[in-house]
């Protein structure tokens, strides 16, 4: 095949390589590889310690002297302890029976917010939560949770009969129903829990990363007409920073909702 | 080199998958906003419920990008 004039991007490409300089090294996978600080421990162990510290002593200060009139502080744990209990726990489980799972679902929120607002954050600037590892276990807690309320409530064999056979369908139907719901239950959530927050953040970072980088490519190692050009990836990097603050609040959000609907579909009883 | 493109075909695959979850999540706002021009009192119901079925679409692109990294 004649491969002369084969698009606009790969002339481009060309053109970057003829001018001079080493070609531009696009941001991948690799980019999220840290090497460890000292011993075994990583930058992403680093941020989840301090997010960790910062949730457990943001909240207990807020917490400590609680007054009629409140502080910042404390209007701040009041607002998002506020948030969960009435907007995701209120509206799916239910208050009578989900005020107790409201401190693990506020933690879970709080946790899982500061760890993907490290993204944007000065000097750290790495969401955690986009190494796999993290929101993996974070929605396994949740699926043990889950699980565990739900053979609680209807014993071992009522658990699974509710989940795979509601009632009220035509028996054939129940030849498909039964084993998608199964394994939707048992296998599909947790990973797509993970997987969903884990790719946000990795591609969002991304995303930042080829901003970012291609302007300092532009602005360092080209110079010239291309260092002027360096101001349209740098004005979209500060604007996907805007747009990823909320990507990394909303993710948090979509966790903890699915967490509490998993949570009320263990405990719905039959109709 | 002259002529040729690198990279992973992967990736093509996954921009073609990612068009079933945007028209989906497309879908999902519309019926939110209209929802919420119809009767803007039940915003905070239908808030919950946006978001939950765009968190459920988008799982299938997310899923994408996931293999189009992992089944290189």
């Amino acid at each position: 095949m004649h491969r002369a004039g084969n698009g606009d991007a790969l002339h481009l490409v060309n053109v970057a390589q003829a001018a001079g300089g080493e070609p531009f090294h696009a941001p991948g996978p690799g980019d999220f590889e840290f090497p460890p600080l000292f011993g075994f421990f990583t930058k992403p162990m680093l941020i989840v310690v301090l997010a960790a510290l910062f949730v457990g002593i943001g909240f207990y200060l807020a917490a400590r002297r609680a007054s009629l009139v409140p502080s910042k502080g404390q209007f701040l744990g009041e607002g998002v302890y506020g948030f969960v209990r009435n907007s995701i726990v209120g509206d799916t489980i239910g208050l009578r029976d989900g005020l107790k799972f409201v401190p693990y679902l506020v933690t879970l929120f709080s946790f899982i917010a500061v760890l993907n607002l490290s993204g944007i954050l000065p000097v750290l600037q790495f969401p955690a939560t986009s190494r796999i590892a993290i929101p993996l276990f974070l929605a396994l807690i949740s699926w043990v949770i889950y699980n565990y309320i739900g053979i609680k409530r209807h014993g071992f064999v009522g658990y699974f009969k509710a989940m795979m056979f509601p009632p009220g369908l035509p028996k054939p139907i129940y030849v498909l129903l039964a084993p998608l719901e199964l394994l939707s239950t048992v296998i599909i959530r947790p990973i797509t829990l993970t997987l969903r927050l884990t790719l946000n953040m990795f591609a969002g970072h991304l995303v930042l990363l080829v901003c970012i980088l291609g302007g300092e490519y532009l602005l360092v190692e080209k110079g010239g007409v291309f260092a002027a050009l360096s101001v349209v990836p740098f004005a979209f990097s500060i604007v996907l920073t805007f747009f990823e603050a909320f990507v990394q609040v909303l993710q948090a959000y979509v966790f903890v909702l699915l967490s509490a609907l998993y949570i009320a579909g263990a405990l719905a009883d039959e109709h | 080199m002259n002529g040729t493109i690198n990279g992973s075909l992967n990736m093509i695959g996954y921009g073609l998958a990612a068009i079933g979850p945007g028209v989906g999540i497309g879908l999902i706002f519309a019926a939110y906003i209209s929802g919420v021009a119809r009767q803007p009192e039940a915003r905070g119901v239908l808030q919950g419920i946006a978001i939950l079925g765009f968190a459920l679409a988008e799982a299938l692109a997310i899923i994408g990008i996931g293999l189009a990294f992992v089944l290189s």
